[in-house]
Parts: C-alpha cells; sequence; structure tokens
C-alpha cells in the first residue's frame, strides 16, 4: 500500500498530493518533485515518433534507502507518483499497475466533471476517497 | 580540509598495495652512480612497469621482528580480528625482498676481499630478517660493460664463488654496468625482483593457509576472518586481484558469521566495513560496477540494524554515513577512469545517503550528548591506550583485546561512553553534512537531476542556517527559491520561504524580512490563517519602525541577539526606504493595470483602470500608489496619494481610498488628455509603485515592472480563461478580478478627420495615355480646416519598377516624361472653411500594364477642445484606389504575297503587301488620329504609304486594318533576316477632352527573311476571260544572276481551256535578260477556271522548283460565260 500518492499536472504542478499523515508530510513532497526529473528523462528519452505507442506505467523511478518511487504518465502528460515503503516488499509490480490504473480511471472521471476546470487542483471528494483505499492505513 | 577521524578508512586500506622492494647499499646523497639508479627506479613509474614499491635502507636497517611460530592453538584465544599495524606492517616495513648493491668488478684488484665485504653486508641483513621469508638479492654496480655470457671465464668463475660466500642462489646475483642504456638494464632488474616478491608473496600465502588445519570453530572464529584477510592481502600484493577478490567474500561472509553483542559490534562493522571496501574496490577495478553495487547494497542490508550500544547510537550512523560516502568516493574513482553512470544510479545518491545518514548522526548526538550531565570529559582519559593507538581495528580503547559478552567492568565502560559522548559533541556535523550533501549537488547536476539539485541545496541551506551560517544560508534558499516558485510546488516553497525569513530575522536584515513576509502572507503561501496573520503584524511592526517578534523556531539564544540587533537597526536614522521588485515573486498584494482601450485618438481623454487586491489576513493601508509610463509627463494624473501619519496605519476604515481589504478587488481610474506629438507612438506602463509605511517612518516600495501581474499571475490568467466560471454567473468581485486582463501600453492615434476625399475616374487606364483622375476634397469640420495638403501618386512601399513606369503631374496638357515623380507630395490646398468642397485633377502616365494603387493623402490641422482643453490636432485622410492599366489595342502584322497569300519569307524585288491590324482592346471608344509607317533602309514602298486610318473611332472589340506595298532591295548574301520598321499609331481616348495630348504608341515591325531567286516569272493577263474568247497571257521570265540559265518551259494541258503557244521549250536566257512566252488561251467552262499549269525548271538550279515560281503566277481566272448579243450592253454596263 502506498504511502504517498501524487497527481501532477503537465506543467509539473502539484494537482493533488497526499500522504499518510502519520510522517513528514514535506519530505513526501520533496521526494515526489525529485522524481519528476526521472519521469521528464523517461518520457524525453522516447522519441516523439514513438510517443503514442508509448507505455503510461514508468515502472520504478528510483530506489531510496526508504521508499521506492514509481511513476506513470497519461498521454496529456498528467504525472502520477506513488511512494510505497521500501520494506514493504509483498507489493508486485503488477499491483502497482493495478494502482496506477485505478488511479487513472479515477482521474478520468474527475476530468470528465464539466464543473472541473483542468488544472486546477483535484478536490473530488471520489477521488480522495478511492486514493484513502490506496493508502496504507494510519493505525 | 579537516583531519582524519576516527571514522576515516585507513589509508593503507585504500590504496592499491604493491609488492615491497628493500634496496640497500646505495649512498643517494653522496654518490652520484647511486644517484642515477636510484632514480631510474622511481622516476617515470608508469602503467607498464611493474607495480612494486622501493624504499631505500640502509644496510643495517633493523626489520620488524618475526614473532615465534606457534606450533599449537589449541590454548590460544585470539583478542581481535585484525591488528590495527599489519596492512601497513606488509605494505612499508617487511620487504618482500631486500636487495643488497655493491660495487664490485670482476677483475677488481682485490677481488677477495671485497667478496668477503659482500658476503658480511649479506650476513648482516640476513640476520635483520631473521625468520622471515623475504629474499635477498645481490647486484654488482660494474663499471665495464659485461662480455656476452660463457665469454668470460674469470667471470663466471668469480660468480660461483661469490654466491658460495654469500650463500645466494645464482638467480639471486645480478649485475648492473653503470654505462649507457641504465634505464633498460634497471627495468630488467626490477622485472626479476617482481618474480622473487611474487613467489615470496606465494609462500606467505601458502604459510597462513597452512594455520587453518590446527583452527577450531569455537574459539577461533575470529582467526578465520583474519586469516582470509590476509590471504586476500597478499593476493592484492602478489597482484591476484581475482583470488583476493575471492578470499575477501570469503571474509566478509565469515565477519557475519562472528557472534555479535554489544562489546563487538563496532569490530565486527569496521571489519565487515574494510571488507567490504575492498571488494567494491575490487569489483570497479574489474569494470564490474553492478557486482559492486550488489555487493554494497547487501553489506548495508546486512548492517544497517547493527546498531551496538544504544548509547552510542550516534556512532553507527556516522559509520553508516562513511559507508556510503566511501562507496560514493570508489564510485566517483571508477567513472574518472571510464565507467559510464546513469541518471538513477550515480554516486550522488550515496554522497545524498551518507548526509542524511550525518544528519541523522547529528540528532541523535543533540539528543544523547545534551540533555545528559555529561558536561566535562572525564580524567584519566578512557580513551588513552600505552601506545597512543588501538592494537586491532573497532576495539575499545579501555577494553582492548576483551572478546566475551559482558564489559569487563561497567564502571570503566560508563566513563568510556561518556568520553565519547563529550568527543561528539565537538564534531563539526553542520560542516561534514554540507560537504557530504555539496558533494552529492555536483552529482546530481551531472545527471540531468536539477529538481533532486535544488532539493539537496534547500537542505544545504537549512543546514547553514543550524550552523548559525545565514548569509550562506540565504544565497543557498534564494537561489532554489525561484525554482519552486515557477514549478508552482507552494508547499515547498513555503517552507522554503520559512526558513529564509527566520534567517533574514536572525540577521536583522529589514529588507528580506519584508520580502519574504509579504510572500509568505500573499496567496503562494500554505501557511495556516494564524501564522499568516502573526507574520503580518509584524511586517507591520517593522513598517512602524519597530522590532517584529521572534520567529517560532528559533533558538532562545540567537532570537535574543537579534533582538539586540533589531533595536540597533531601529534606532539607526536612513536607508529606511525600500524598493522591493515584486513582480518575479508572488506577493500578498496583486496589480493589474490596463488602458482601457489599445488606442486612444488625440481627442479622447486616455484611460487606466488600475486594479488591486491584497490576499493577506488583515486590511493594509498604503500612503501612495502611482503609475509611471513611458513618457513620464503623464505620471502626475496617475498618482493616488494622501498625507497620512504613521499611527493611522492600524485604522483601516478611516480613509477607504487607501486601504486594502483581503479579497476585495479595488480599481482605481486615471484620465489624461495625450501630448499631440505623441500621436503614432506608444505609450506603456512601465511601472506600477505601491508605497506601504510613511515617508518619515520606514516606507516601502513594492514595485512592479509594466502592468503588474507577478510569477503566478500568468497562470491564474489561464486557468480563469478556461474555467466555467468565467462564463457563469459568479460572486461579483471574485470574477472581476479574474477576468481583468493586463494591457500595459496603448496607442496614441490621430484624430479622425472629418474630411470627404471622393475620386472620380474611368478605369482602367491606358498604357502610356494621361490618365485623369479627378479628387474632390469637402470638409466637415466644425472649424476651419487650416493648411491643408494634398499628397497624391503611387502609393510607397510597392515593387520598385512601378515607380519607374509612373509618372504623375497636375498638368494634362503634355505628355508626361520620366523626369516626373512617381509621387506629388503635398500639393498645397489652403485653408477649407467648414463645407466647403476642392477639386484637383490629377494625371498619371503608366508606361507598364498591371495594377497600381494610388494613394491620396489629404493632411490638415485644426484646433479641438478634449477635457476643456485646447488642443490643436493634425488630421490626415487616406484613400488609396487601384487601378489596372492595360494596352489600348493589340497591333497584329503579317506579309503577304500581291495575292494574298500569307508569306514565310520574302523575295528580293518582288512585290509584296504588309497588312496591319488595330484591335481595340480598351473599354473606351478610342479615336486613332494617324498612323505613319518609318520603314527600315532594307524595304522601299512602292507607292507613298499614306494612313488608311485617319481619325477612326474604335469600339471595344473593332479592328482597324491598313495595307502597304513594300518591295525588298536586293540583299548580300542569297537569304538574310533585314529590319522592317516602325509603325507609329497616334491616339487618344473618344471622351478626352480636344486639348488633351495625342499618344503615339509605337510598334516595332518584325524581322523578315529575305531571299534572292534566280528567276522570275510574272504573267501579264486580262482580269478576266470570256467563254470561247481568246484570252492572250504573256509570260515573262526574267533570269536575276550572272550567267546564262537553261530554262525548260511545258503548259500541262487543260480541261477549261484550248491554247495555242509553244507546248515544251527549252530556251536559254541572258544574265540579266528578260523571255517573253506569249500564249492564247481559248475558255471553254464559264466560272472560276484553273489556268494551264506552266512548269518551269532551272537545269542549274534543281531546288528552285517549278512550284516556287508558280506562286509569281495566278493560278485561275475568272470566265464569263458567253453572253447573248442582246445583253452585252448590259454586262458592259454593269
Amino acid at each position: 500500500m502506498a504511502v504517498c500518492i501524487a497527481v501532477i499536472a503537465k506543467e509539473n504542478y502539484p494537482l493533488y498530493i497526499r500522504s499518510v499523515p502519520t510522517q513528514n508530510e514535506l519530505k513526501f513532497h520533496y521526494t515526489v518533485h525529485t522524481s519528476l526529473d526521472v519521469v521528464e528523462e523517461k518520457i524525453s528519452a522516447v522519441g516523439k515518433a514513438m510517443a503514442d505507442q508509448r507505455e503510461l506505467y514508468l515502472g520504478l523511478l528510483y530506489p531510496t534507502e526508504d521508499y521506492k518511487v514509481y511513476g506513470y504518465v497519461t498521454n496529456s502528460k498528467v504525472k502520477f507518483v506513488i511512494v510505497v515503503d521500501s520494506s514493504n516488499t509483498s507489493l508486485r509490480d503488477n499491483e502497482i499497475r493495478s494502482m496506477f490504473r485505478k488511479l487513472h480511471n479515477s482521474f478520468t472521471d474527475v476530468m470528465c466533471n464539466p464543473f472541473y476546470n483542468p488544472g486546477d487542483t483535484i478536490q473530488s471528494k471520489a477521488f480522495d476517497g478511492m486514493v484513502s483505499a490506496m493508502m496504507v492505513q494510519a493505525s | 580540509m579537516m583531519s582524519p577521524t576516527q571514522w576515516d578508512l585507513p589509508p593503507e586500506l585504500c590504496c592499491r598495495p604493491m609488492a615491497f622492494v628493500a634496496l640497500t647499499g646505495l649512498d643517494v646523497t653522496y654518490n652520484a652512480i647511486h644517484r642515477a639508479i636510484w632514480d631510474a627506479f622511481c622516476a617515470n613509474r608508469r602503467a607498464d612497469r611493474v607495480p612494486i614499491s622501493f624504499k631505500v635502507l640502509p644496510g643495517d636497517h633493523e626489520y620488524p621482528k618475526c614473532r615465534t611460530k606457534r606450533t599449537s592453538y589449541e590454548w590460544y584465544i585470539p583478542k581481535g580480528i585484525l591488528k590495527t599495524g599489519w596492512m601497513n606492517k606488509h605494505l612499508n616495513l617487511v620487504p618482500a625482498l631486500v636487495v643488497l648493491f655493491y660495487e664490485l668488478d670482476w677483475d677488481d684488484p682485490v677481488w677477495k676481499e671485497k667478496q668477503s665485504e659482500c658476503a658480511t653486508k649479506v650476513e648482516i641483513v640476513r640476520t635483520s630478517l631473521q625468520g622471515r621469508n623475504t629474499k635477498v638479492a645481490v647486484v654488482l654496480i660494474q663499471k665495464k660493460t659485461p662480455l656476452p655470457p660463457g665469454e668470460d671465464l674469470v667471470a663466471s668463475e668469480r660468480a660461483a664463488s661469490l654466491c658460495n660466500a654469500c650463500d645466494l642462489s645464482g638467480k639471486s646475483l645480478f649485475v648492473l654496468p653503470h654505462t649507457d642504456h641504465l634505464v633498460g638494464y634497471i627495468i630488467r632488474l626490477e622485472n626479476a625482483f617482481y618474480e622473487h616478491a611474487q613467489t615470496y608473496y606465494y609462500t606467505e600465502i601458502r604459510r597462513v593457509k597452512s594455520h587453518k588445519e590446527f583452527l577450531n570453530k569455537t574459539t577461533h572464529q575470529l582467526l578465520f576472518v583474519r586469516h582470509q584477510f590476509k590471504i586476500a592481502f597478499f593476493s592484492e600484493l602478489k597482484q591476484d586481484t581475482q583470488n583476493a577478490l575471492k578470499y575477501y567474500r570469503t571474509a566478509y561472509s565469515l565477519v557475519h558469521e562472528l557472534r555479535t553483542h554489544e562489546t563487538n559490534m563496532l569490530e565486527i562493522k569496521t571489519m565487515a566495513g574494510f571488507t567490504n571496501y575492498k571488494i567494491c574496490r575490487l569489483c570497479f577495478q574489474h569494470n564490474t560496477p553492478l557486482d559492486a553495487i550488489a555487493q554494497f547494497r547487501k553489506h548495508i542490508d546486512l548492517c544497517k540494524k547493527k546498531i551496538g550500544s544504544a548509547e552510542l547510537a550516534f556512532e553507527h550512523t556516522a559509520w553508516m554515513s562513511k559507508q556510503f560516502q566511501s562507496f560514493g568516493d570508489l564510485f566517483d574513482e571508477a567513472i574518472k577512469l571510464g565507467l559510464t553512470a546513469i541518471q538513477t544510479q550515480n554516486p550522488g545518491f550515496y554522497y545524498q545517503q551518507a548526509a542524511y545518514y550525518a544528519q541523522e548522526r547529528k540528532q541523535q548526538a543533540a539528543h544523547m550528548c545534551a540533555h545528559e550531565p555529561v558536561g566535562s570529559y572525564p580524567t584519566p582519559d578512557p580513551l588513552e591506550t600505552l601506545s597512543g593507538a588501538l592494537d586491532f581495528y573497532g576495539q575499545r580503547a579501555w577494553r582492548q583485546g576483551h572478546q566475551s559478552i559482558d564489559p569487563p567492568d561497567a564502571e570503566k565502560e560508563k566513563v568510556g561512553i561518556q568520553a565519547l559522548q563529550v568527543k561528539e559533541k565537538d564534531v563539526p556535523h553542520s560542516e561534514l553534512i554540507i560537504a557530504l550533501l555539496s558533494n552529492a549537488v555536483a552529482q546530481f547536476k551531472k545527471y540531468k537531476c536539477p529538481r533532486m539539485k535544488s532539493h539537496l541545496m534547500v537542505q544545504m541551506g537549512e543546514e547553514y542556517y543550524h550552523a548559525k551560517d545565514y548569509t550562506k544560508a540565504l544565497k543557498l534558499l534564494d537561489y532554489v527559491m525561484c525554482d519552486y516558485r515557477t514549478e508552482r510546488w507552494w508547499s515547498l516553497l513555503t517552507s522554503i520561504l520559512g526558513t529564509a525569513l527566520r534567517c533574514s530575522y536572525l540577521m536583522a536584515h529589514v529588507k528580506d524580512y519584508i520580502t519574504y513576509s509579504m510572500e509568505l502572507i500573499g496567496r503562494a503561501s500554505t501557511l495556516w490563517e494564524d501564522q499568516k496573520s502573526r507574520i503580518e503584524k509584524n511586517l507591520i511592526k517593522v513598517l512602524m519602525n519597530e522590532v517584529p517578534e521572534a520567529e517560532p523556531d528559533c533558538d532562545p539564544a540567537s532570537a535574543k541577539a537579534a533582538q539586540a540587533l533589531w533595536s540597533d537597526r531601529v534606532s539607526l536614522a536612513g536607508s529606511n526606504r525600500f524598493t522591493i521588485e515584486v513582480q518575479d515573486y508572488v506577493p500578498f498584494v496583486q496589480c493589474k493595470a490596463r488602458f482601457l482601450s489599445p488606442s486612444f485618438h488625440l481627442d479622447d481623454p486616455v484611460q487606466l483602470h488600475l486594479y488591486l487586491k491584497a490576499d493577506c489576513p488583515h486590511p493594509v493601508r498604503f500612503s501612495k500608489l502611482c503609475v509611471s509610463l513611458s513618457n513620464q509627463e503623464y505620471n502626475q494624473f496617475c498618482v493616488v496619494e494622501e498625507s497620512c501619519k504613521s499611527q493611522d496605519i492600524l485604522e483601516p476604515l478611516s480613509q477607504e481610498n487607501m486601504c486594502l481589504v483581503p479579497g476585495k478587488t479595488r480599481k482605481y481610474s486615471f484620465k489624461f488628455v495625450a501630448k499631440t506629438e505623441d500621436v503614432g507612438k506608444k505609450i506603456e506602463i512601465t511601472a506600477v509603485d505601491l508605497m506601504l509605511g510613511t515617508d518619515n517612518g520606514r516606507c516601502v516600495l513594492l514595485n512592479w515592472r509594466g502592468g503588474g501581474g507577478d510569477a503566478a499571475s500568468s497562470h491564474e490568467a489561464i486557468q480563469a480563461a478556461r474555467s466555467f466560471r468565467s462564463r457563469g454567473r459568479v460572486p461579483e468581485q471574485h470574477a472581476q478580478w479574474d477576468t481583468v486582463s493586463i494591457q500595459a501600453s496603448t496607442m496614441i492615434i490621430s484624430r479622425v478627420p472629418k474630411i470627404s476625399v471622393q475620386l472620380s475616374h474611368k478605369p482602367p487606364a491606358l498604357s502610356n495615355e494621361m490618365y485623369c483622375i479627378c479628387v474632390s476634397i469637402q470638409s466637415n469640420e466644425k472649424t476651419v480646416a487650416k493648411d491643408v495638403k494634398l499628397t497624391a501618386g503611387l502609393k510607397p512601399g510597392q515593387d520598385a519598377n512601378l515607380t519607374q513606369s509612373t509618372q504623375v503631374t497636375l498638368n494634362g496638357l503634355e505628355v508626361c516624361d520620366e523626369s516626373h515623380p512617381a509621387l506629388l507630395p503635398d500639393i498645397a490646398i489652403g485653408d477649407l472653411q467648414p463645407g466647403e468642397k476642392v477639386e484637383k485633377s490629377l494625371y498619371v502616365c503608366c508606361v507598364t500594364t498591371g495594377p497600381r494603387i494610388f494613394l491620396f493623402h489629404v493632411a490638415y490641422t485644426m484646433t479641438t477642445q478634449a477635457e476643456g482643453t485646447d488642443i490643436t490636432c493634425k488630421c490626415h485622410k487616406d484613400e488609396t484606389v487601384t487601378i489596372e492599366t492595360v494596352v489600348p489595342f493589340d497591333v497584329a502584322m503579317k506579309f503577304v504575297s500581291t495575292k494574298f497569300e500569307h508569306l514565310e519569307r520574302v523575295y528580293v524585288d518582288v512585290p509584296f503587301l504588309l497588312m496591319t491590324d488595330i484591335l481595340s482592346a480598351s473599354p473606351w471608344p478610342l479615336h486613332l488620329v494617324s498612323s505613319q509607317l518609318l520603314l527600315a533602309p532594307t524595304m522601299v514602298a512602292l507607292d507613298e504609304p499614306q494612313s488608311q486610318v485617319e481619325h477612326v473611332v474604335l469600339q471595344t472589340g473593332e479592328c482597324a486594318s491598313e495595307c502597304f506595298s513594300l518591295q525588298c532591295p536586293p540583299v548580300l548574301n542569297g537569304t538574310s533576316s533585314v529590319a522592317s520598321g516602325q509603325y507609329l499609331i497616334s491616339w487618344k481616348r473618344k471622351s478626352s477632352c480636344a486639348d488633351a495630348p495625342v499618344v503615339t504608341t509605337v510598334v516595332t515591325l518584325s524581322h523578315v527573311m529575305v531571299e534572292t531567286i534566280p528567276l522570275y516569272v510574272h504573267a501579264e493577263l486580262p482580269s478576266f476571260g470570256r467563254v470561247r474568247e481568246s484570252l492572250p497571257v504573256r509570260y515573262h521570265i526574267q533570269n536575276r544572276t550572272g550567267l546564262v540559265q537553261d530554262v525548260e518551259m511545258s503548259v500541262e494541258p487543260s480541261d477549261a481551256f484550248m491554247f495555242s503557244g509553244l507546248k515544251q521549250v527549252r530556251l536559254r536566257i541572258l544574265p540579266g535578260a528578260e523571255h517573253e512566252m506569249l500564249y492564247n488561251f481559248y475558255p471553254l467552262m464559264a466560272g472560276y477556271q484553273n489556268l494551264p499549269l506552266l512548269n518551269i525548271s532551272l537545269l542549274r538550279f534543281p531546288t528552285v522548283s517549278g512550284q516556287l515560281l508558280r506562286r509569281f503566277l495566278p493560278s485561275r481566272i475568272f470566265v464569263k460565260p458567253q453572253g447573248r448579243q442582246a445583253e452585252d450592253a448590259s454586262i458592259a454596263a454593269a
């Protein structure tokens, strides 16, 4: 289960960022922000011609001592970042993928809301609930 | 550089081990030959030389004593894993080989004495190496070049005797002639030394391995590790890195098999760290970086949890930090030697992690060393040892060699820990952290991680803040702040700003303090409302020149010092005025300025609206608002100012206009009349200044460049434009702010002219004619239009060729020539009274066809009123018209024979006709005044050519034709192309007035081919015949050559005629002569009848066919029927 989930706009500012409340929130913000370096590099590594066939899931961005950071980029260049605890070894690649898929679906729902202005921060309750379900439950 | 600490790896571990060879018997100080030999050994030791470290030692040097060899390990309990001196001993103290240099030639006169002296020296060396396996070799330095082996019998004999005397094998005796090629000899020598050294290390490895059988697993666990490490180290000395790696790996796994407890944790970790370092180093050396990384990860995973004594937890983090740092160093070194790293796997991560552990260490140190009543350093010093150093790596000074689970003496243990804690307090933690961070920054910069770099720089800045170096902290934070601002990561920006604010507070930097406060209470800040409120109150205090309250989370002592600094700052007079450029921040007051229109007419007042909105929690008052414009004369109209006293600053509602209520948009309108000289210029808002505070207190000028906006506003504008809210119903003031867009410049354009310019003309223009355009100007102004001027002609800026081919004049009576301009500027018209109308005719002559744009520009001045002042306006009105120019007519011409047959070429002295057709292409009727044919000298007119089209009027599409009879005089060659001449047509428009000039159009007639013919035939016959009446036909045949011509003639029979005359004849015509043939034809049928064909052939000119000549002859004739007698008269009349 994730300890931090973030949605980053095309222009690289955060649309939504949520972390487990037990730990330093700022640290996760920095982790997500620095992971954008790798995301940018991975997107630019895929040539423009191949952009259409690009896989959205970017895989493990980089491991830190304590966390693993995974990335996902939609076709409209909105980025999803999921941070999981390094000690959580039970989490497989497939599960991370399905988390991203869920996130993407829910994000699509947010975008479909006619009252949502693309580029604004996400304040949807449905999205929030979905993210909460994917987060490590604070106990 | 910092002095080496306990945690630094020992240099003997980090160096590359090389075989140690000692050279004795060399006097490098006073003997030049010895010096040269020594230099040859140590200079230029590049990679291609064998890896040996040489040392010059005196002959009687004492080598470290060898302990007596243990025969049994049965009762032996090891005291530690590895002695601290061991590596150094084998690198620098115990040689693999001792070489004795001795000057001795084979033919030395006192050979015997020298031999025994040498033997003695060897014996001395041997004695001091008692018990070691170190080899001894002798090098004889000789003056003479040796003979080839086997030839010098004396030499071989004496060599054998010397070996015998010194107890040396023949392989250990060398000869070094110090002639030329010294370096060559030296290289051969050192290769031989290297072999000896290899053997020595091999035997050492065997020796250590042989201990294994005596060991048992219960008491000698430490020795297993020690021996494997030693074997690996000897293998390295032997340059057998593959085996070295293997043994280090075994040693590494053995280290982790050791029983761990609190007392030996440090020793185990130290040895694990050493072994790990060696393994990683060798892996990088073998170019298997992934193995190195995997080993390091394993190492960290195994050791992470081995914290050891809780009271000395900072030691563990210090050690961890060092592990990461040294791996980072190894990685970096490998990269310098050619390894490629990638964005996600580069040394930066290891330095970053090292820094992280260093930070952790600092916290633990602060936690453990601060609160305890450690206070003073205990005496006697428990860390002091007899030798000044430890015996074994990673042991405690107060209980060296102790290997059981519990400490021997609880009291000593306590004092020892206390001593370590006190020492830890003095460690410059921040310095260590910053050094590691800056290493990491350098790496991440290299591997394209700008955000990681910024993050690390923030950490560096924060560390500087903790180290109380606020200037450096601010410098770093300032540097990265704008990255976070442009990327719109407000949470991170707020956190950085918070640190920056504390720094500026602690330094009492007023300007920085204000700048950071302004952003922290603005809309980009993610602080809570109560924090913002506190900061705003502090800001107001500063504006009133009072001391602000301390920032929370500041160190109380520093905060106290800062209070003093602030008090000094407050009492200081002067420099209380600050200008802060807020454009690049997100300040708490937003500003947008806009001109109401992108352009204003001179007689309309320029209107400017300025919008302000505060985002802070409490209302703010300002004392002045001014807008600076590109023309500073207008600035005076764009100021809001009220004299207010400094104590009013907290009473927001008293003066409504000068107060900004949070979240409410406030609009200020300015209006001014532009100056006449600014017509055509742009007026720009160069800056907006908002003054907070007062002139007599502290005053801060917020300065926006241009028409306002800040680091966040452009994005907000885009979002607002996209939002559905901008289209729907929304709370009043909110929408207003979002929908305001900045319009920072406006054009001043001239007053709208009230004058009409009308053009009348009859397009299209005909080329070369004087085309008349009538301009009528009528004033609709209420006052006199003064100084009216007309500029008329070709509009500038079109194709340059048009300027050359267009002429304009006011005089329509004569045709323009090239001296006339294409544009007539400033034709003075004079003053126009209201309603007055003036007409002007303009004549245009267009030489070439095609469209042209003509400009009619009427300018005048007049006086009007705007905002109660009289202003003089210059007005102008432009009319343009596109006029197409077409040719008036097309002229076609052709050459035909006298029989009106088309001629490809004409013949010398044979008359022909020139026909011209003038086809009108003009939509208007054309009056052809006259035409004229100007013949070239190569053409002659047969009669006086007269114009046949004089005063003809051509309607559109009508054609006028003329015909001229011409002849060509003889030409030089048989055939040539000759000029025909020119055809002049004078014409004008039918509609133009009588005195309009006549236009003459010149048409150049085409060239024609002229050919000389040898024979010319022409016939003489009546214009018609009559059935059954004689028709006499006379053929004239001319010889036009200078030769006598044989001509054969025949007449073919015809059904329509009977004839008399010669049917077939052959005759001879003299040069220039003419022969005449007479035939009497008798027509038999009426109507057009073909005449009997006359065939002529020239025997000399077979090319001239009868066909050609026949063209000169009529081919048929009209034959009238035979009339009745009675009708004869009527026919004759017809």
